[in-house]
């Protein structure tokens, strides 16, 4: 069934071509055109759900520095989804259970607080992912037929969302967001300051775990939404963004929510008049913010030591 | 060098604030000491001093109830050690903050007070709560004391090293200790921070009625503030003034080999044959270079 989905997804896809949804270039006409289809509203509604979950648990994932696990969950729901396409099972369950689990296998990696076997746990991530990638592989070549799938596992489609799947998208992001919400302030805490945490009896090792579970969530989550390869799209670029422009956590977590949310809708509505993958756009629209953000703090601080500079020497040229 | 202060005709004090007694811990089965039996009176400036890779951190760490005795007892503000936590404001080994992390020093801060609190700090409610209201001028004042109040909304990986030690002690400060465990406060600091924050320590200790327990293994910059040194050598302790301590016959005795303390011109104490440390920094020092 989901297969079939999938396959009927590409076909719309071409469908889709350029010519079917043309722009008229005003806003109001082409959002209303937009939301004429149903398919258009839940892939809005999905990605407004990924957007939130994402911003959120990639703020902490971008403060933790613990991109490259997040990277390894979001590869290893490709390998997910592919097995539950073979198996005939539900894809978001295929995204849910693999992601989960590997989250568990990262969290029982060892890692220690200080730092020193951050190393030995890339060694163990990078190795989960080869071969999470490789079964991914071999699933899609036992299944055999789905070649166009496997282009929206990997680089994401909007256009085969049902209304159920929306709803499995809320609930999990409910949940999430709520067991973030508990773990928040605790989290934030053993992240910056681990040792202090654990002395006064924050359990970072669990925190850490959990954290990591949530993750997995998360990026089940937007998997389904940008395919597994552009999960960072919406999970590092926002929050890595909103923490180029400020050092205030909560205006920063604020700021992530509100560029992630913003790059997911532009990114769809831009999508739909357009014959090129969602992956793509909301990737490019993170891409310009981030590139945005950093030029913007690397002026002011130019403008900065460049008045810095001006000031003495004009004291040094005054007779 | 001041006279020990706990001579002076003081009024009683209620108890020891820490009180090691034959105290022994084993770490995987090897004795780190035994039979150390250390006493810090309430409000005094104690330092406990020792060459490295002698178990100094893990004395603090059986103080603070993070690593369990193998013999004897330790008291820590009138209960066992590990019951008192709020009580006891700690700064661990050097921490080395990334200097990517976006976030200042007075979150950092902040989270001394409330950090181990379940659920997200609700927006606006530091200014609406009384409760909350009263943490955030805790936070500002303990921020104040330390002298930190320029750089604290600075992201707290671009500040100096002696910067982030202030704010780590503000850190502990926040919610009023009666007891200040600090683990080498002065380490890899520039020798004008290390005066800078010794003599802040100490101001600390007087002025707050704080007592603190401090590990170094130079003692030369906290020297003059210093009422009771505990002297850590590999296998036992020595605690007592310092004018007690730290003189060759009983470093002599401690090491178990010929020490010399000797006077310099400037009233800097040097020790002198002491044995070298065994080469086993584990737990010490991040392995990434530090940024400052």
């Amino acid at each position: 069934m989901v297969s079939a989905d999938l396959a009927g997804a590409a076909g719309r896809w071409l469908a889709s071509a350029p010519g079917s949804a043309v722009p008229t270039w005003n806003l109001v006409s082409d959002i209303r055109q937009m939301l004429m289809f149903p398919f258009m509203v839940h892939a809005l509604r999905a990605g407004t759900i990924v957007a939130v979950t994402a911003g959120a648990l990639g703020w902490f994932m971008v403060l933790r520095r613990q991109s490259f696990a997040g990277h390894t969950l979001a590869i290893v729901s490709f390998p997910g989804a592919a097995g539950a396409i073979l198996l005939g099972v539900s894809v978001s369950i295929g995204y849910f259970a693999v992601t989960i689990a590997a989250a568990l296998v990262i969290a029982a990696a060892p890692r220690s607080i200080g730092g020193r076997a951050r190393s030995s746990e890339s060694a163990i991530i990078g190795t989960v992912q080869a071969f999470a990638l490789a079964c991914g592989a071999l699933f899609v070549s036992l299944f055999g037929g789905f070649l166009n799938g496997v282009t929206d596992l990997l680089f994401g489609s909007f256009l085969g969302i049902s209304s159920g799947q929306v709803l499995v998208l809320l609930a999990a992001a409910v949940v999430t967001l709520a067991l973030l919400a508990l773990i928040a302030r605790p989290l934030f805490f053993a992240t910056v300051d681990p040792d202090v945490a654990a002395a006064r009896g924050v359990p970072v090792r669990l925190l850490s775990a959990v954290f990591l579970v949530l993750l997995g969530c998360a990026t089940a989550e937007v998997s389904q939404i940008t395919g597994a390869l552009l999960v960072f799209a919406l999970l590092v670029m926002p929050a890595a963004t909103a923490q180029r422009l400020t050092a205030r956590p909560a205006l920063s977590f604020t700021l992530t929510i509100a560029i992630a949310l913003a790059t997911a809708w532009l990114g769809l509505g831009v999508a739909f008049f357009s014959a090129y993958p969602v992956g793509f756009y909301i990737t490019t629209f993170g891409f310009a913010g981030f590139v945005l953000a950093s030029a913007w703090r690397e002026g002011g601080r130019l403008v900065r030591r460049r008045a810095r500079r001006r000031t003495p020497s004009a004291v040094v040229a005054a007779p | 060098m001041r006279e020990p202060r706990h001579s002076d005709p003081d009024p009683p004090r209620p108890a020891d604030a820490v009180r090691f007694e034959h105290a022994a811990v084993q770490v995987g089965g090897r004795t780190i000491w035994s039979d150390v039996n250390i006493s810090v009176p309430s409000g005094e400036f104690c330092a406990v001093l020792g060459p490295n890779g002698v178990g100094k951190s893990t004395l603090v760490k059986a103080a603070l109830g993070l690593v369990p005795l193998s013999a004897g007892s330790v008291t820590v503000l009138g209960q066992p050690a590990g019951q008192s936590g709020r009580r006891i404001g700690y700064l661990p080994q050097r921490r080395s903050f990334d200097p990517g992390l976006r976030v200042r020093g007075i979150d950092v801060v902040r989270l001394g007070s409330d950090g181990e609190r379940w659920g997200v700090p609700l927006p606006f409610a530091d200014r609406l709560l009384p409760s909350r209201r009263a943490a955030r001028e805790r936070v500002a004042e303990a921020i104040e004391v330390v002298g930190a109040t320029a750089f604290a909304g600075r992201p707290i990986g671009q500040v100096s090293g002696g910067e982030q030690q202030r704010l780590l002690i503000a850190q502990a400060l926040v919610r009023r200790p009666s007891l200040l465990v600090l683990d080498e406060p002065l380490d890899s600091l520039d020798l004008p921070s290390q005066t800078a924050v010794a003599a802040l320590i100490a101001r600390i200790c007087r002025e707050h009625g704080v007592t603190v327990m401090l590990v170094a293994h130079d003692v030369n910059p906290i020297l003059p503030y210093l009422n009771r040194v505990a002297y850590l050598a590999r296998g036992g302790a020595v605690c007592g003034t310092p004018a007690e301590v730290i003189t060759s016959p009983t470093l002599t005795a401690l090491y178990g080999t010929p020490v010399e303390v000797l006077r310099a011109s400037d009233g800097r104490l040097v020790v002198v044959g002491e044995p070298e440390a065994p080469a086993r920094h584990t737990d010490r020092h991040g392995d990434q270079a530090r940024p400052w």
